[in-house]
């Protein structure tokens, strides 16, 4: 059965086993996505959106930001965003003061954070010893050269509904993405926070040294988070493109509508 | 019930049990090294308590960055405070000679000492940032007389936990734990970039705790209460800051 599929391991296993309950379906689900990668996306996903929702509460006390260590509204910042702000100290040119929002903000950005971290050190652990990046993640080589990644690339730009075999399976553009908010993203994300940290700089002193000071970290803090808010929208709009309910079902049931497979009786 | 559901019933009892008492004996170690911050309750204590535990197992004496005199900001950032009362106005239209710092609680000689007792102490210098929770930073050289050296002189008791400092500006109070209090680089700083603190930032004297967030040092400090318990002292949270929704705890 399903031999025509490209993901035979997982999802195959999990159907014969679910075929001792002899039930005759027309539709099959199969299994695409383990228990611990839904439970950890999701939790993943709480604690992004409030990190997201604090983190930008916070900016709004000084929606300026500076390179090196030290930066202020006395100096020149590189950045302004140009928003108006809860601090009636920030020349901002608008007339008003916004509420005093930091308080819960910060406390709700740092157990948000601790969540992250968490549910990220399980989510990596699991990846590596029970091969989900190994099978899921990592591109095959002959995916990786400059012809393939030229036409997924385009199939992209195209916005190409996914051919059937996509829902078993990351297309190797997905992969290199998904690796680079896993194992560069996530943790530019930490680091460049933690270096905003005066008790954990005062401990490590070399984690802000490196990225150039505290303001750089700041910064830094901020690009990469404008990186994710982007990797956001576009894993939202993939998600539609290549067919919501089925996506969507596929992280939250772990299952798979194929429409081609029946579940076998024995 | 047969054997199978049985034995799962058993397991998770056990489980629940191991994790029942691991909590248990957790939050008593916890308990016992003062790793619990006073805004501990609530819907983000969880999150505070983490924050505030892993820093103080990562080093209790780790020192706060020390930067080159020529990495001093040309333009240091006083920020805005509440206006000054008429206490403050008098005391500083006699150059502060009257200014005093009391110092009470639980010590073996409560004290109060004048601006010129307090400027005679030996002094600590350090050129450190400050940091605010708004998000701006400056450099500057603070010199002071190290806590630790007035909880000494006032032979603070082995029992106190916690060292709540007071403005004079009325409402305005932090505490820190004895980690930061009898930490090298905590102050009363009555010294900044090699004059007298100006008024803005915090003169005569204010709490240079430079391992906490600006909000942790206090400006305009008057009175020092050496205490075990900060349940008395306003919300019973700690501070000012933590009263108006701000956590207690500062290093991060």
């Amino acid at each position: 059965m399903n031999a025509s599929l490209p993901i035979a391991d997982r999802g195959a296993r999990q159907l014969s086993s679910s075929a001792k309950f002899g039930s005759t379906v027309p539709v099959a689900d199969r299994k695409r996505h383990s228990a611990l990668v839904r439970v950890t996306h999701w939790t993943i996903t709480v604690a992004f959106l409030a990190l997201l929702v604090s983190g930008g509460e916070i900016v709004l006390s000084h929606p300026r930001f500076y390179w090196g260590e030290t930066g202020n509204v006395n100096m020149r910042p590189w950045l302004n965003l140009h928003l108006p702000s809860s601090r009636d100290t920030v020349p901002t040119g608008y007339g008003y003061v916004l509420p005093d929002q930091n308080g819960w903000s910060r406390y709700l950005h740092f157990q948000a954070a601790w969540l992250a971290v968490g549910t990220g050190l399980l989510y990596v652990l699991f990846g590596f010893f029970a091969g989900h990046f190994r099978r899921n993640l990592f591109p095959a080589a002959s995916d990786l050269s400059i012809k393939e990644l030229g036409r997924s690339l385009v199939r992209h730009l195209r916005f190409e509904r996914p051919g059937a075999e996509e829902a078993w399976s990351y297309n190797v553009l997905q992969r290199l993405t998904y690796l680079l908010v896993i194992f560069v993203m996530f943790p530019l994300m930490i680091w460049t926070g933690l270096a905003m940290s005066f008790g954990f700089t005062s401990e490590f002193p070399l984690a802000v040294r490196l990225l150039g000071g505290q303001q750089t970290a700041r910064s830094l803090h901020f690009l990469v988070t404008i990186f994710l808010v982007l990797f956001l929208l576009i894993h939202v709009l993939m998600v539609f493109v290549s067919g919501f309910r089925n996506r969507m079902r596929a992280m939250i049931s772990g299952t798979v509508i194929t429409g081609r497979a029946t579940r076998p009786t024995e | 019930m047969n054997n199978i559901s049985r034995r799962k019933f058993i397991a998770a009892g056990l489980a629940v049990a191991a994790g029942a008492s691991g909590i248990t004996v957790a939050a008593k170690i916890v308990q016992h090294h003062g790793l619990i911050p006073p805004d501990a309750g609530g819907l983000y204590g969880p999150g505070e308590t983490l924050t505030y535990a892993a820093q103080r197992l990562l080093g209790r004496h780790s020192m706060a960055r020390e930067f080159s005199r020529s990495e001093i900001s040309e333009n240091p950032f006083a920020n805005e405070v509440d206006q000054l009362g008429d206490e403050f106005k008098q005391l500083q239209a006699a150059s502060f000679v009257d200014w005093r710092v009391t110092v009470d609680g639980m010590a073996a000689r409560p004290a109060s000492f004048s601006l010129a007792e307090i400027r005679s102490f030996p002094t600590s210098t350090q050129i450190t940032m400050i940091g605010c929770e708004e998000g701006w930073t400056y450099i500057a050289e603070w010199t002071g007389v190290p806590l630790s050296y007035i909880l000494d002189r006032v032979g603070a008791l082995p029992q106190v936990r916690y060292v709540v400092y007071r403005s004079i500006q009325p409402d305005w109070w932090e505490s820190i734990d004895m980690a930061d209090a009898l930490h090298p680089q905590t102050l009363l700083a009555h010294r900044m970039n090699g004059n007298e603190l100006p008024v803005p930032f915090g003169g005569p004297v204010r709490v240079r705790v430079p391992r906490q967030l600006g909000y942790k040092n206090v400006k305009y400090i008057n009175r020092l209460t050496l205490t075990d318990n900060l349940k008395p002292f306003g919300k019973g949270l700690g501070g000012a800051s933590p009263d108006g929704g701000y956590a207690w705890y500062a290093g991060i």
